[in-house]
């Protein structure tokens, strides 16, 4: 017998009676106020949140905070005058070693952990969101949704390759409990929140 | 694992050696407990979202064998392999397999508690193959050629000037240079080219979603997805119970996760890996090593609900007085010490009786395993298999002997008495492990008993 | 109503006072109390120990002895939660049944059975009180601060009656003291740090007294008080309640 069939044997021989599953119910808990939420969540965990009216505004941020010679790349094709448009058509990760700032696109955010829902479609390549030393996403007010069963109930049935919640900047608290923001991936996150 | 020529009492012993390391030791691990409670206490839900993750997990357990096919089939429909492996053995081999058969001969690991079970890293390095931990913790730890000793929090015994000794001696930075910004920084530095260079990521699972075939994997780093992005295989080890019914279920796994953990609302990266990239492989390899015996065990089945938040060791008084390393077993704490019977009880025979049973882990658990009541029941079973020191089975059986029965009770309560209050020495010494940092309480002159019959059977017979 | 005092075997041997004091307070408050002379142990230090099958002996004696009454009242949490949960007879299952469904700890007793709502006693000194874990997570007579649920504590609502008597806040309000039985010896590194521990919350709280429903984590704390020769003390809850 292979050890597939065996392991499934004995898992078939020794399980319980069948447990009915829950009715999950915590679907929009009363939160009201969810940008408000969202922008108080991220900043307490080390992200950072910039008001914008519309995706022009990007720029000025890049010019306060970037120099000429910073490689600044995005996802987003409207803003590609401002950023390098990173290609639809697969690019080996390790030619994005050196993005200083990456812009990229998200389906939805949640108020209560302040995470962004971000698929293949929104970072094109898989290891942006990760490699890039400083990161930002753009997302519009009206896709924050209250917790993370809304935020299921929105992905639904999506078939993504790859998709992550992302939550502020890489972190680590390994070192004695201390908070050190910028452990492997990017030292910090930016929300463009289109109000 | 770790060789266990001592038993968690006389670990537990060495460590409290240096109390202000005892109290540090309590106190950062206590502070994460106060984390959590203060991020449960934000969601009136929370206990109906223990209660959903438990319930899930239950309807989990009693659907195993179907839910992991379902996992095989749309996992393989996505195009990722999927492998079984019976025992730890047979994981190491496999992925030693994977690794050879493209000419691989150097990894990068995220954490998995699974691949620590299995001893995967000395297998690897036995066999040639270079394994290098990016959890900063974990790092940490291989650096010290030691074992984690919290499963979430792996270098959470170390102060920082002895890893800052240990970034200068094994990674060249300045003597006495103990800032956690500037090591987490030289880790980051150091463990990019890394990255960049690896051919093959190994990760854990957080959780499989049988309806889709996808699995997630949390990190606050992004260790793990920087290894398996810019690796060409992504192997993915998970234990048979990390199992979930639905897409939707990970809504209550994430809420849980990490408010238990460290008190967090989500971890930073909560990754779905569904398919492989364009150019890439991802190979899961399912293992059971004891779990489907421990699916059998009624007593016990419920400790494969764990989604291993590490929250019963925050807690736990006797983990945080005591340290990870005490447990000499892959998991530690209270969670280590029901799953570690299952896999060698002799050898784990020590680690149910390695609590005071507060109950306090039960209650912080997320998906409600009974793990206060599975030590006490752990406890008879590794008696009754023959587990127990003989002295304490001999000094059980006359104390059973004398508590059966009232005439030898009073006898020896009065011997008892007359004996600590006329020949202290007897019981006041250094071989008395209560006496050693205790008074023994002061005689009364009569028991209660004894009071009794003198005051109230009197009374009664005067009336 | 007919009472049995059951009185745990450490207690009879080491502190008779709380016993004592248990059996007044009942009296004072019109129960008729009755007290086995043969009783001895609940079977509990075999029981943790991993020796549950050892225990017939026990049960069979308890059964014998406390199956005559309407209630069991007993002032020590731990040997309560034991005798609920695993009291069991091969002779007389239907009789240990109703053992284990009449037993009470005494603040429980006062409060659910009893419900009293006044007490004449009076302690005119700072209390810090200590939630053993048995009678807390296993009983129930106080809310747990691991759990989001509505706050409550039996003992306090008992102590608040007392005249002149101060509860003083602790940092860590229900950690386990570190006794657990054989615990005590067989992992005495630990269970001392956590005794230690205990009390210096208690005294970095100004506390005169330590109280608690049961007398083993206070034997406990006492031990290591005394060896610190420190002057705060530690008194049953009962004796308390029954104080003049």
């Amino acid at each position: 017998m292979s050890s597939r069939d065996e392991l499934l044997k004995a898992v078939a021989e020794n399980q319980p009676m069948n447990f009915p599953l829950p009715e999950i119910e915590f679907l929009d808990s009363e939160c009201i106020y969810l940008a408000e939420t969202f922008i108080n969540v991220l900043t307490s965990i080390g992200g950072a949140v910039v008001l914008i009216e519309n995706l022009m505004e990007i720029e000025t941020y890049i010019l306060e905070k970037f120099k000429k010679s910073d490689r600044i790349v995005t996802t987003i094709p409207a803003i590609k005058w401002m950023a390098e448009l990173i290609p639809a058509t697969s690019i080996p990760p390790h030619a994005l070693s050196n993005v200083d700032f990456a812009i990229i696109d998200t389906h939805c955010a949640v108020a209560e952990n302040g995470a962004v829902w971000v698929t293949e479609k929104g970072i094109v390549n898989r290891a942006l969101p990760f490699i890039c030393q400083h990161l930002a996403v753009v997302v519009n007010a009206r896709d924050i949704v209250s917790n993370m069963h809304s935020a299921y109930n929105l992905i639904g049935t999506d078939d993504y390759g790859y998709g992550t919640f992302i939550s502020g900047p890489s972190k680590t608290a390994d070192i004695e409990q201390s908070l050190v923001l910028g452990a492997h991936g990017p030292r910090s996150m930016t929300i463009f929140l289109i109000m | 694992m770790i060789a266990p020529d001592k038993d968690h009492a006389a670990l537990a012993n060495e460590f409290n050696k240096d109390e202000q390391r005892v109290d540090w030791h309590d106190e950062t691990l206590w502070w994460v407990r106060q984390k959590r409670d203060n991020a449960v206490k934000k969601l009136p839900e929370w206990e109906e979202l223990r209660e959903a993750g438990s319930q899930i997990k239950n309807n989990v357990l009693g659907n195993l064998n179907y839910y992991l096919q379902q996992f095989e089939t749309n996992a393989k429909a996505n195009g990722v392999h999927v492998h079984w492996a019976l025992d730890a053995k047979e994981h190491n081999e496999i992925v030693l397999d994977l690794l050879l058969s493209k000419g691989i001969n150097k990894i990068v690991k995220s954490k998995s508690m699974l691949t620590e079970e299995c001893n995967l890293n000395d297998y690897l390095l036995d066999n040639g193959v270079n394994v290098i931990d990016s959890d900063l913790g974990e790092f940490i730890v291989q650096l010290a050629n030691e074992h984690p000793s919290h499963i979430v929090l792996p270098c959470i015994h170390k102060k920082k000037e002895e890893i800052g000794e240990l970034f200068h001696q094994h990674l060249g930075t300045p003597s006495g240079n103990s800032d956690p910004i500037f090591l987490t920084e030289t880790a980051r530095q150091h463990l990019r080219e890394t990255f960049l260079a690896r051919k093959a990521a190994l990760t854990g699972v957080n959780f499989a979603v049988a309806e889709t075939g996808e699995f997630v994997v949390c990190t606050n780093e992004g260790n793990a997805d920087m290894g398996a992005h810019l690796a060409d295989i992504h192997i993915a080890s998970m234990g048979i119970e990390k199992i979930i019914p639905e897409r939707k279920h990970l809504g209550v796994f994430l809420r849980l996760l990490t408010r238990s953990a460290t008190g967090q609302p989500i971890t930073t990266y909560s990754s779905h890996f569904k398919k492989p990239r364009s150019g890439a492989s991802i190979h899961i390899i399912i293992v059971d090593n004891g779990r489907s015996k421990q699916l059998g065990r009624e007593d016990f089945r419920n400790s494969l609900k764990c989604i291993r938040c590490g929250a019963c060791m925050n807690t736990c008084p006797v983990y945080r007085r005591s340290g990870g390393h005490s447990y000499h077993s892959a998991i530690a704490g209270p969670i280590g010490s029901i799953l570690a019977p299952n896999l060698d009880m002799e050898k784990h025979a020590d680690l149910p009786f390695a609590s005071t049973l507060c109950g306090s882990c039960t209650n912080v658990c997320p998906v409600k395993i009974d793990i206060h009541d599975q030590l006490y029941k752990w406890r008879q079973v590794i008696v009754k298999n023959g587990h127990a020191p003989l002295a304490k089975n001999a000094a059980l059986s006359v104390m059973t002997k004398i508590l059966s029965s009232p005439v030898l009770y009073k006898v020896a309560g009065k011997l008892g008495r007359l004996t600590m209050k006329w020949v202290p020495l007897v019981v006041n010494n250094r071989f008395n492990p209560w006496y050693k940092q205790r008074e023994l309480p002061e005689v009364p002159k009569n028991s209660f008993g004894e009071w009794y019959k003198k005051n109230r059977n009197h009374e009664s017979k005067d009336k | 109503m007919k009472v049995g005092l059951f009185v745990p075997c450490y207690v009879d041997q080491f502190y008779p006072g709380a016993a004592i004091a248990t059996l007044q307070l009942l009296e004072k408050l019109g129960v008729d109390v009755q007290y086995p002379s043969r009783q001895t142990c609940c079977g509990q230090p075999m029981a943790n120990s991993g020796f549950e099958h050892l225990t017939n002996g026990c049960n069979e004696l308890f059964i014998e002895n406390f199956s005559g009454c309407d209630y069991i009242v007993c002032p020590s949490g731990s040997c309560v939660l034991h005798i609920k949960h695993h009291l069991h007879s091969e002779k007389n299952e239907v009789k240990a049944a109703g053992i284990r469904s009449k037993v009470y700890e005494l603040v429980e007793f006062l409060t659910d059975v009893l419900k009293i709502t006044n007490l004449e006693a009076k302690f005119p000194y700072k209390v810090g009180l200590h939630q053993s874990c048995h009678g807390q997570r296993g009983l129930h007579l106080s809310q747990m601060t691991e759990l989001m649920a509505p706050a409550f504590s039996k003992p306090r609502y008992l102590l608040d009656m007392v005249s002149g008597l101060e509860i003083m806040p602790l940092d860590r309000p229900d950690e386990c003291c570190g006794f657990g039985g054989t615990f005590c010896v067989a992992e005495e590194a630990v269970s001392v740090k956590m005794g230690k521990d205990r009390v210096a919350d208690h005294i970095k709280n100004g506390v005169e007294y330590i109280t608690a429903a049961d007398l083993s984590c206070l034997m406990h704390m006492e031990g290591i008080l005394r060896r610190q020769g420190s002057p705060l003390k530690v008194i049953h809850i009962a004796e308390i309640l029954n104080g003049e």
